[in-house]
């Protein structure tokens, strides 16, 4: 397989998109050229045993933006996220590619589902380009959180639905000691974000939490409190 | 209609080992292309340490035929399969692959630390149509990762695979930290990281299930100068998978 022929094809692609694009121009939005509003319902399920998920930050953005990758340091936002459950900095981002963002109503209880709607307006064409990323603090943990970075909704049409099992990951901004005061879930009352990281400074897969049942006698966590990966459901349906 | 493929984990975005998207605008080539493509496949493998904690050995990557396994899940492991799991060794897999295999050793050229990836380019895999991919998890007694036997497909494009970790069965999991790696020796060869204990007492002596099953996790403590293991349970365990495999077919 030669390159020759792979940019052939790509750049036959993009001759096609710019003919489109022209002459879909001559509206009067402010980009020049014809938009299309989008929306997706985006469920949730709490699969844990004793975990109540933090409120849902969502992003919906083009692509180009990653919220966390393995191996990386987490952003601010996602550490006050992970640490503490408050998504108000993860929502925040400045970021160019970001098209609207949007808050569960509150806490995910294990067992619980939530649907938050999303909508926005882009460019004709654009729709291709769309992902969505989601977090949500496991709150009796140290930094655990699950979610969605960067999914792609591009061949995600009106009326598709899509199903993932998330993950949970560790923001490695917070060592897991699970000690008294630590924690900011009902299992302690303690301490969310906190601005140092005394952990290796890295987005990885959680390795789970101990508990005092397996020996650990300083954490406040209990068998109760353990987890797998699943831990979150996540439906996502276009619905405009 | 489900249009995404939603019977595997959500896609890990990774740091170190990006995902050439470009290639999937293969799949618009004419079919005649593609079938020329049928032998001598030419694949990148990318392979990312998902977890927090625990360090891969060097890397065996193996492209070869439905006649060979590296190991099974439910077998006794081999002698090769042993030396891996218990002290990170590949040579007795290398020397004991079948005469067509196609193997690459080492990607990481070392350890492949926590959230790290390793690349494998241009891989020629010949008439090979099986993948597969093996290291020792650290630390552990002989505790590995494994890709066993994955259809290597003939259409190009961009692929997805996670990998769980494995007990090779073959040594207690007594999580003392001992420095003992040779085959049959009780004991983990280290933590490669620094943070392993001293002078456990051992979580175990008898390993009940001697064929190839998933592992059960380390159990650990926090007694970093005895206790019963000397693995800290706080950063040295697991969910599975353990890695991301990402393979491009060209």
């Amino acid at each position: 397989m030669n390159r020759s022929t792979l940019k052939t094809v790509s750049s036959l692609g993009l001759l096609a998109m710019s003919t489109v694009l022209l002459s879909a121009c001559g509206g009067d939005n402010h980009h020049g050229a014809a938009m299309s509003t989008v929306s997706y319902d985006i469920t949730v399920t709490n699969l844990s045993h004793s975990q109540p998920l933090s409120p849902v930050g969502v992003l919906l953005h083009r692509d180009g933006y990653t919220p966390w990758s393995i191996g990386a340091p987490a952003s601010a936002g996602l550490e006050v996220l992970a640490e503490g459950g408050d998504n108000s900095r993860f929502i925040a981002d400045d970021a160019a590619e970001i098209e609207m963002t949007a808050s569960g109503t509150g806490l995910v209880m294990p067992g619980a589902s939530e649907t938050i709607s999303i909508e926005t307006e882009v460019n004709e064409g654009d729709e291709a380009s769309l992902s969505l990323s989601l977090a949500t603090m496991l709150v009796n943990t140290n930094d655990a959180f699950s979610g969605v970075s960067a999914l792609s909704l591009s061949s995600l049409n009106l009326g598709d639905e899509t199903m993932r099992s998330l993950a949970t990951y560790d923001a490695g901004t917070e060592a897991n000691n699970e000690l008294l005061g630590t924690i900011p879930g009902p299992a302690d009352g303690g301490e969310g974000f906190n601005v140092a990281r005394d952990d290796v400074n890295f987005v990885a897969r959680h390795p789970g939490i101990v508990g005092q049942d397996e020996g650990y006698a300083d954490s406040v966590l209990s068998s109760a409190h353990k987890f797998d990966s699943p831990v979150l459901r996540l439906t996502v349906k276009r619905t405009q | 209609m489900l249009s995404l493929n939603n019977d595997v984990e959500t896609i890990d975005q990774t740091y170190k080992g990006k995902v050439m998207k470009t290639i999937t605008s293969l799949g618009v080539l004419p079919l005649a292309l593609l079938s020329s493509m049928a032998f001598s496949q030419s694949i990148d493998v990318t392979i990312t340490n998902l977890t927090q904690g625990m360090h891969f050995t060097p890397l065996m990557v193996s492209a070869h035929s439905d006649n060979m396994h590296v190991f099974e899940a439910g077998q006794v492991a081999s002698t090769g399969l042993k030396t891996m799991a218990e002290g990170g060794d590949i040579s007795v897999l290398l020397a004991d692959s079948e005469a067509g295999a196609v193997n690459v050793e080492n990607p990481a050229d070392g350890l492949l630390a926590p959230s790290a990836s390793a690349m494998v380019t241009d891989m020629d895999t010949g008439t090979n149509n099986q993948l597969s991919i093996v290291a020792m998890v650290l630390p552990t007694n002989d505790g590995f990762v494994g890709l066993d036997s994955w259809d290597i497909p003939t259409e190009a494009g961009t692929y997805t695979v996670y990998l769980n970790a494995y007990d090779a069965g073959s040594e207690a999991n007594d999580e003392i930290i001992n420095g003992a790696g040779a085959l049959g020796m009780a004991g983990i060869p280290a933590a490669p990281a620094g943070n392993g204990g001293t002078g456990a007492t051992g979580v175990t002596t008898s390993e009940d299930n001697q064929s190839i099953h998933i592992h059960r996790g380390n159990t650990g403590d926090t007694d970093a100068a005895g206790g019963i293991s000397d693995v800290d349970s706080r950063i040295h365990r697991w969910l599975n998978p353990v890695a991301k495999v990402v393979v491009t077919v060209k």
